[in-house]
C-alpha cells in the first residue's frame, strides 16, 4: 500500500513538473481566451441576446463564457499554470544551485574530449612556475580561477556569470508575483465612478457592482472645460478638482488640473478624466428670433419641455438640448436644441438649431430664423475612481520580468578550464547560451595564450 | 520635398529590392545579392527620413504629435521595424538570402499603406496625448518585427527542409544559397528571443499606461487578451525547445502560427472585433 501511495505522490509531483504540461497550458490558455474575445463580455447587448437562439444563451451561460475570464474553469487554468510553475522551478532549482555552487574545477579526461573550443600552449618553465603565469594570465584576461591540484597536474578553472542561470526562475518568480498583485487589488481594491457638477462635491463614489464606497475625504469640482479641433474632434477634457477633508481644501491639492491621462490621487484613490456631460435641471436656454432679412425680432429664454408664444402668435417649444452635438451629428459639434415651432394657423415643425453654425439656421428659409444662444447649465465631470493597492505589486513582478527575460536570453554563464601539465597546458571552454559569440571571445584569448612566454 | 514623396520613394524600393532578391535566388549571384541588401538599407534610410519629416509636419500644422497615431502611421512604422530587424540580423549573422523572405512583408505594408489609407496627418483624441503612445507602439512593433522575420526565416526552413526530404536533387542549387536547415532553426530562435521581451515590453508598458489613463491596469480588451495570446504561444515556443521533438519543423510551424496570431492582434481585431484600440476613431 505504501509503495502505491508512494508511487501515486510521486506521479502527481512529475505531472505537475512536466514540460509537457507547461506547453499544454500556454496553448490551453491561449485558446480558451479566444473565446472571449469573439463572444461579448459582461453586460450583454440586447441586440446580441435576441440574436442567439435560447439554447446556445443557455449552454453558453452555463460554461461562463460571458464572462470567461473570471469563469471557474479559466481560472483553475491559471491555477493550475502556478503550481506547474512552482513545481518546475523547485524540481530544477538544485540542481541549478548546485552548478553554480559546486562548479566542476578538475577536468577528467572523458570530459575533455566534449569540448569543441580548445588551445594548446607549449611551456619550457618549471610546473609551478606555469601554473603561477596561467592563473595571472586568467586573472587578467577573464576571471579570477580557482586551482585544485589532481594527478601532478593543476586544473584552473574560471567564470563568469553563473548568477545568470537563474534567469529563467526570476522570470517564474515574476509571474507569480504579479499574479498576487492582481489577487491583491481583487481583494482590497475598488473601481467606481463619480459624476460630480461643477460647483458641487462629493464624498463616496458608486462602484460598479452599485454600491456606494465612502471616501472619507469630499471631492469638488471647480470647473469642467471640453475643448475641440476645428474638424470637432474632442481635443481636450478638463476638470478643475479640490480635495477637501473636513470641509477644508487641502493644501497643494486645491484647483487641481485633471485631464485624461493625468490623474489626481489621494489617499490611494485616483481620479481619472473619463467622461462628461451638461446637468441638465432647471437651466435656461437663450434664443434670439429674427427675421428673413435678418432684422432682430426677439429674445425670450425657456427651460427644456417650456413653450413661449410669440408676437405674432407663433409658438415656439424648447423639446430638448444638448451640450454637444457631434454625438448624434458628428459633422457638426457644439451646442444644440431641437425645437418645435408652430407659426400661427400652421402645422408644428420639429427642426435643430446650432449655437456654432448659425448659417445653418439661415439656410432653412423660413420667415422666422431661431438662432441658439447657449444656456446657463451646469456640466458635469464624469470620473472614474480606481483604488488597486496590488497595482505597485504587479509593476515589481513586471520590472522583475524584464530583468529576468534579459538576464535568460542575452547574458550567458562562460567557463574556462586550463589544465597544466609539466611542459604543457591546455584551455578549454563552453558558455551556456550564444556560443557563436563566445567563440570569438575565446578565439581571442587562445590568441593571447599562444603568445605567452613561460 | 514632403514626408508623402519620401514614402514613395521607400515603397518603389522595397518593391526594387524584394524584385532584386527574387532574381539573386535565381542567378545566386552575389553581386545581385549585394544590390538587394543595399536596395532595402536604401529605402529604410529614405523610410527614416520620411517618418521624421512626417513628424516635422505635424508640428507645423499644430498637431504636433509622433507619426504613430492612426492605421497608416502603424502600418508604415510596422514595415520601417520588419527592415530594422532584418538589417540587425543579416549585418549579424550575415545571411544575406533572409532578405527574399522578409523585405516582402515590407514591402506588403508599405503598398498596402500608400494605396489603401488615407494618409492625413490627424489630430490625436486626448486618450493618446501621452508620451506612453511612443514607448508602448515601439516596443510592441520592433517585437512584432521581429516575429515577422522569424516567420520569413521559418518558411525558408520548410522550403529546405521539404527539399531536402525529397533527395534535393531538382532545387538543390537554389536551395544551396539557404543557409543550413540547423542554421535557420537557430536564427528562427535568436528572432524570438529578440522579439519575446520586446513584445513583454510593449504588454507591460500598454499596461501602465492604461493604469495611468484609465486606473485599470488589465480590461481583458480584445487588443490585450490577444497579445497575451501571441505572448503564450511564443512562451509555448520558448518551452517547446527544451523539450525533444519540439525543434525544427515543429518549430517553423510554431513560429507561423505565432506570426498570424501577431497579425490578427495587430489588424484582425480593429477590423473585426470591437475594443479601445480602434485606431484613429475619435473615441475616448
Amino acid at each position: 500500500m505504501a509503495t502505491t501511495d508512494r508511487s501515486f505522490v510521486q506521479s502527481l509531483w512529475d505531472f505537475f513538473c512536466s514540460l509537457k504540461l507547461t506547453i499544454f497550458l500556454l496553448i490551453s490558455l491561449a485558446l480558451t481566451s479566444i473565446i472571449g474575445t469573439i463572444l461579448p463580455q459582461g453586460k450583454l447587448p440586447p441586440e446580441y441576446v435576441a440574436e442567439i437562439s435560447p439554447m446556445k444563451f443557455q449552454i453558453y451561460s452555463k460554461l461562463g463564457f460571458f464572462d470567461m475570464y473570471h469563469s471557474w474553469w479559466f481560472i483553475l487554468l491559471l491555477y493550475v499554470f502556478s503550481l506547474n510553475l512552482v513545481c518546475c522551478s523547485i524540481k530544477r532549482l538544485p540542481h541549478v544551485f548546485k552548478f553554480i555552487s559546486e562548479p566542476t574545477l578538475v577536468l577528467g579526461e572523458s570530459l575533455r574530449k566534449g569540448f569543441s573550443l580548445k588551445q594548446e600552449l607549449g611551456f619550457s618553465a618549471s610546473l609551478d612556475k606555469g601554473r603561477e603565469a596561467l592563473v595571472e594570465f586568467l586573472a587578467k584576461e577573464f576571471a579570477a580561477p580557482v586551482v585544485t591540484e589532481q594527478d601532478g597536474e593543476y586544473h584552473l578553472f574560471a567564470q563568469k556569470s553563473a548568477w545568470c542561470r537563474l534567469g529563467v526562475y526570476v522570470v517564474h518568480l515574476s509571474i507569480l508575483i504579479i499574479f498576487i498583485g492582481a489577487i491583491l487589488g481583487s481583494l482590497f481594491g475598488y473601481k467606481g465612478f463619480a459624476a460630480i457638477v461643477e460647483g458641487t462635491s462629493v464624498s463616496s463614489i458608486q462602484a460598479h457592482n452599485g454600491a456606494d464606497i465612502p471616501l472619507g475625504f469630499e471631492v469638488r469640482c471647480e470647473k469642467f472645460n471640453v475643448s475641440f479641433y476645428d474638424s470637432g474632434a474632442p481635443k481636450e477634457f478638463k476638470s478643475i478638482l479640490t480635495v477637501l477633508e473636513n470641509g477644508q481644501p487641502v493644501k497643494g491639492l486645491t484647483n487641481v488640473r485633471v485631464v485624461v491621462n493625468e490623474p489626481l490621487t489621494y489617499k490611494g484613490f485616483t481620479f481619472y478624466q473619463s467622461s462628461y456631460g451638461q446637468a441638465s435641471e432647471s437651466s435656461d436656454h437663450s434664443f434670439t428670433v429674427q427675421s428673413a432679412s435678418g432684422a432682430p425680432v426677439g429674445q425670450f429664454t425657456l427651460r427644456e419641455g417650456q413653450t413661449t408664444t410669440l408676437k405674432d402668435g407663433t409658438t415656439f417649444k424648447l423639446l430638448e438640448t444638448t451640450g454637444d452635438i457631434s454625438q448624434f451629428m458628428p459633422n457638426f459639434s457644439g451646442p444644440a436644441a431641437r425645437v418645435e415651432v408652430t407659426p400661427k394657423g400652421k402645422t408644428a415643425q420639429t427642426f435643430i438649431v446650432f449655437k456654432n453654425y448659425p448659417d445653418a439656421n439661415a439656410q432653412r428659409g423660413d420667415a422666422l430664423q431661431f438662432v441658439y444662444e447657449g444656456s446657463n447649465a451646469k456640466m458635469y465631470t464624469g470620473l472614474q475612481v480606481a483604488k488597486d493597492p496590488g497595482v505597485w505589486v504587479v509593476w515589481l513582478g513586471c520590472a522583475l520580468m524584464v530583468c529576468g527575460l534579459f538576464i535568460a536570453f542575452f547574458m550567458s554563464h562562460k567557463r574556462v578550464w586550463i589544465v597544466v601539465s609539466k611542459g604543457y597546458a591546455r584551455m578549454y571552454g563552453n558558455a551556456s547560451k550564444n556560443q557563436a559569440a563566445f567563440q570569438m571571445q575565446f578565439e581571442e584569448l587562445s590568441d593571447k595564450l599562444k603568445n605567452l612566454k613561460i | 520635398m514632403t514626408s508623402s514623396m519620401l514614402f514613395n520613394a521607400t515603397t518603389i524600393a522595397y518593391m526594387a529590392s524584394m524584385v532584386v532578391f527574387f532574381a539573386f535566388l535565381a542567378t545566386r549571384n552575389k553581386a545581385v545579392g549585394l544590390t538587394g541588401s543595399l536596395l532595402a538599407y536604401a529605402g529604410f534610410a529614405a523610410q527614416t527620413l520620411a517618418i521624421a519629416l512626417r513628424w516635422k509636419e505635424s508640428y507645423d500644422i499644430g498637431y504636433g504629435h509622433a507619426p504613430l497615431s492612426n492605421l497608416y502611421e502603424s502600418v508604415v512604422f510596422f514595415s520601417w521595424t520588419i527592415i530594422l530587424i532584418y538589417m540587425f540580423i543579416e549585418l549579424k549573422y550575415k545571411y544575406r538570402i533572409v532578405g527574399a523572405f522578409v523585405v516582402p512583408f515590407a514591402f506588403l505594408g508599405m503598398s498596402w499603406a500608400q494605396l489603401g489609407m488615407q494618409s492625413g496627418i490627424e489630430p490625436l483624441v486626448p486618450a493618446l496625448q501621452s508620451n506612453w503612445l511612443l514607448y508602448h507602439v515601439i516596443t510592441c512593433f520592433l517585437g512584432y518585427a521581429a516575429f515577422a522575420v522569424a516567420c520569413g526565416i521559418s518558411i525558408m526552413y520548410l522550403v529546405k527542409a521539404r527539399s531536402e526530404e525529397g533527395g534535393g536533387g531538382a532545387a538543390g542549387g537554389l536551395m544551396s544559397m539557404f543557409p543550413p536547415i540547423r542554421v535557420l532553426d537557430d536564427l528562427n530562435y535568436r528572432a524570438i528571443m529578440i522579439g519575446f521581451p520586446l513584445l513583454t515590453l510593449g504588454i507591460i508598458t500598454g499596461a501602465a499606461w492604461a493604469n495611468y489613463a484609465w486606473g485599470t491596469y488589465w480590461s481583458w480588451d480584445p487588443k490585450e487578451t490577444w497579445s497575451l495570446i501571441v505572448w503564450f504561444i511564443y512562451a509555448a515556443f520558448l518551452h517547446a525547445r527544451f523539450t525533444r521533438g519540439w525543434v525544427g519543423k515543429r518549430a517553423a510551424w510554431l513560429s507561423i502560427i505565432g506570426f498570424a496570431a501577431t497579425i490578427f492582434c495587430y489588424l484582425g481585431v480593429n477590423l473585426f472585433l470591437s475594443g479601445l484600440h480602434s485606431y484613429g476613431s475619435s473615441k475616448m
